[in-house]
């Protein structure tokens, strides 16, 4: 039996984002004081942890409320229901203005992006716990418990029960993992055996790019380093995914099994699971599978009694931010970094993790390795497309009577994916989040498979009563938001993109406009430095070309109106002056 | 010929590079201007601003942070590069408040340059007007941040040729900004020190060092002589110091 390494199972303050967050939850806010003695102790300098302290989104310069409330601002999960705007209405109950923390010190609200509840209604963040299924009376009711002062832990448990809502099982979700019984398998081979199994199953990389993982692998293995590293990228923020969520609630055997069967391909000791911070309540489960699998030998030293088999896992867990998603972002944050993707090359697999060759793959890819590993290459090729072996695992949610998860071979079209969740009246589909590609009504039978539409999961439904020009509002604010700020077209792009939508739905833009987000779209999307900056504007570029029509119902006819409405900007100097006749407007 | 390996072509022009250049490198060797703002000869390449960006076999990469490899076939003179170019410095002029007409740089100063090289006529996007912290708590040196343009040149100078790490970048999208590493998180308790060449260093004219402004006239400044596309050749930041080894 394995002794667990402390560090490893306890939530402990050795990682700076670790001893942030815990400053963060007692002080609520990190006040340049806690900065000092945050960087006497990790020995950085006192503006590398502002750096850090700035970059994330859960962490404050100044105190948030005792009560601190972060809406989801996400097209599925997201505070705005039809009409109803619930974080306004709680503010008004709360007498709360959003971002500014009550007076007296009790309550703060604000908005976050997606923090992947879209298959459980409206969502909030309090005090870094969801709270899902907020409905009118719900909010009424919140706001009556934080006026009475009444702590968390008395409010209803069913608040906060997130369930797993899976929906359709396939090839990875219909079977369980029994904890060893695929690394027992394993150790029978040589790792370089066990690699061309994983390269011959066609396994590729399930967050979306696709990279072969195999080959992946393989790289890292063949990379020369003082060691090696597995990172399970968990850091879901792609609004509208929430598979991760539900399988590290499920599957989270199969996950570390996958990692270390990495592991042993690559010759790695150590493993780090990277959280995202919205995902912090699902700690103490991942933490005592992780117990568990010491106490099973299935971590640790000689694994399964497997001499020289050395492997532990560590969590880290982000602290909102989008772009740590992206590999090298994320390997950043893992250092204790701000999330600013590197440049690359060189990639991961050669310089990673503190420059050793590092394997970064995501949740769904590693379970899958898990799988092929027990049950073998022919099993997994059984399913999918030519150049998508296998099956993916996506999160509907949006207009559809059923949101949940859902698992299909590759090659599974929009419609079939519509039928199963009950969605009638779709006018667009948005697959793989805003990042993705916006498909109208006419492409349904396209397929999810790497040849036509690639995802990493993240599946939403827009009915016909919704305002497309509003979705893609929300998209631009997203990476806006999102961005790191590190090059020019990102970090100026996104913000300009967002004013400029911001001008069609207004209904002050002119063709001219229209040519004008054409070409910064283009801009921002070529010369940026990473995949955010790249995949950024598609979904404006997706709108332009099959949405048209709606956008030019939006447009003023003259062909040119500046971005500034001219005759407000006279407000102040009609007021100075007093007057407000005619000749004191302009048209 | 020797060396015939060590080859690239940027815009049909053939050129020699040594092991370990990059792109930028080789090109301002063979006295071709890349146009750039966040690099400098001898500090270690970052890639923000983006304006190095040339094509590369079809795909756009920076030139400063891309190593050259033999048979490279590079454009850098290209109308859509000039166009992407043109609009990156724009926006830069609109992030922030650049006050040319007024600002002490005037004349010495790289995005000012920039413009004039690539033909720019006006700002184009709407401006952003941001408000920004001026930090005028040292002697000798003043900090404006709303002329920065986050191309981490003092960033990098102050850690890698000062052996100092005044500066550091702060804040993310939008909202990043430039910040000191002093308790205080002001200049004048840093250990900035006016020749410095973190104080000096900087494009623009978010880094100034004060009383010193208009010792040059209008007109007889650096960028007034020649264009930023000349004066590139001659640049490099001093060999680094080994300190304590007097």
């Amino acid at each position: 039996m394995n002794q667990y390494p402390n560090h490893c199972v306890d939530f402990y303050a050795s990682h700076v984002l670790h001893r942030l967050y815990e400053i963060q939850h007692t002080e609520r806010h990190i006040s340049a004081e806690s900065m000092t003695r945050v960087a006497n102790e990790f020995k950085m300098s006192a503006s590398q942890v502002a750096s850090v302290v700035s970059f994330y989104a859960f962490f404050y310069p100044e105190p948030v409320g005792f009560y601190h409330i972060l809406f989801s601002n996400c097209t599925s999960c997201g505070y705005q229901v039809g009409q109803l705007n619930l974080l306004e209405k709680i503010c008004r109950l709360l007498s709360v203005v959003a971002g500014k923390t009550r007076g007296d010190g009790w309550v703060s609200v604000g908005e976050t992006s997606c923090i992947g509840m879209c298959d459980h209604g409206p969502s909030m963040l309090i005090n870094g716990m969801p709270l899902v299924w907020l409905d009118d009376e719900r909010i009424t009711q919140i706001s009556c418990l934080i006026s009475e002062q009444k702590p968390l832990e008395q409010w209803p448990v069913e608040w906060f029960r997130v369930e797993s809502s899976i929906r359709k099982h396939g090839l990875l979700l219909s079977e369980t993992v029994q904890p060893g019984s695929s690394l027992k398998k394993v150790l029978a081979s040589a790792p370089q055996q066990i690699l061309n199994h994983i390269i011959d199953s066609g396994l590729r990389g399930r967050g979306g790019a696709g990279f072969d993982t195999g080959k992946k692998w393989q790289f890292c293995r063949d990379s020369a380093g003082e060691a090696r590293y597995v990172v399970c990228n968990a850091d879901e923020g792609e609004p509208g995914t929430f598979k991760d969520r539900v399988l590290l609630e499920n599957n989270a055997d199969a996950l570390f099994e996958g990692m270390a069967i990495c592991a042993y391909v690559i010759g790695a000791k150590k493993g780090y699971l990277y959280l995202r911070g919205e995902y912090r309540y699902l700690l103490d489960h991942l933490q005592n599978v992780l117990k568990r699998r010491y106490a099973k030998s299935l971590l640790g030293q000689s694994i399964v009694g497997q001499a020289g088999f050395d492997f532990d896992i560590e969590i880290v867990v982000g602290a909102g931010a989008y772009i740590c998603g992206e590999e090298s972002a994320l390997i950043e944050s893992l250092e204790g970094k701000p999330g600013i993707p590197r440049i690359r090359p060189p990639f991961p697999v050669t310089r990673g993790y503190l420059g050793q060759p590092t394997v970064v793959n995501n949740v769904e890819t590693l379970i899958a390795a898990a799988h092929i590993a027990k049950n073998g290459r022919d099993w997994f090729k059984s399913m999918g497309t030519e150049e998508s072996t296998g099956s993916k695992i996506l999160s509907v949610s949006g207009d559809c009577r059923k949101p949940g998860v859902y698992e299909y071979p590759y090659g599974v079209s929009i419609q079939q994916v519509l039928d199963d969740c009950e969605a009638d009246n779709v006018q667009a589909v948005q697959i793989g989040g805003p990042a993705g590609t916006m498909v109208a009504r006419k492409d349904f039978s396209r397929q999810i498979s790497f040849e036509d539409l690639s995802t990493g999961g993240s599946f939403l439904v827009f009915g016909e009563n919704c305002d497309l020009l509003s979705v893609n509002q929300n998209f631009a604010r997203f990476f806006a938001h999102e961005s790191c700020g590190f090059c020019t077209p990102c970090r100026v792009g996104t913000s300009l993109l967002t004013s400029s939508w911001q001008k069609i739905m207004d209904g002050r833009a002119t063709s001219l406009d229209i040519h004008e987000i054409k070409q910064l779209s283009a801009l921002v999307k070529r010369y940026s430095h990473c995949g955010l900056g790249h995949t950024a504007a598609n979904h404006i570029l997706d709108s332009l070309q099959q949405f048209s029509e709606r956008v030019e119902k939006r447009l003023t006819r003259k062909t040119f109106t500046p971005q500034i409405d001219l005759d407000a900007a006279l407000e102040a100097a009609r007021k100075m002056t007093e007057r407000n006749d005619a000749d004191a407007h302009l048209e | 010929m020797a060396n015939n390996e060590h080859t690239i072509t940027i815009d049909g022009t053939e050129i020699h590079f040594k092991a370990g250049q990059t792109i930028m490198d080789a090109a301002l060797s063979a006295k071709i201007y890349i146009p750039h703002l966040c690099h400098y000869p001898g500090l270690t390449p970052s890639g923000n601003c983006r304006l190095c960006v040339v094509e590369l076999n079809g795909k756009h990469v920076t030139a400063c942070t891309t190593q050259a490899q033999f048979g490279q076939q590079i454009r850098n003179q290209t109308p859509e590069l000039h166009a992407a170019r043109m609009a990156i410095t724009q926006m830069l002029f609109v992030e922030g408040n650049h006050i040319c007409p007024s600002c002490e740089k005037s004349g010495n100063c790289k995005l000012q340059a920039m413009g004039y090289y690539l033909g720019m006529r006006d700002e184009h996007y709407p401006q952003f007007n941001p408000r920004r912290e001026m930090d005028a708590s040292h002697p000798a040196v003043l900090l404006d941040r709303s002329r920065c343009i986050l191309c981490d040149l003092c960033v990098r100078a102050s850690r890698e040729v000062d052996g100092k790490n005044v500066f550091a970048i702060a804040g993310r999208g939008i909202h990043a900004h430039l910040i000191v590493n002093s308790a205080s998180g002001k200049l004048g308790d840093s250990d900035i020190a006016v020749d410095d060449v973190a104080a000096n260093i900087c494009p623009v004219g978010a880094i100034l060092i004060k009383e010193k402004g208009y010792v040059t006239p209008i007109g007889r400044r650096i960028y007034d002589q020649r264009m930023i596309s000349e004066v590139a050749f001659d640049e490099h930041v001093p060999e680094h110091e080994e300190h304590g080894n007097d």
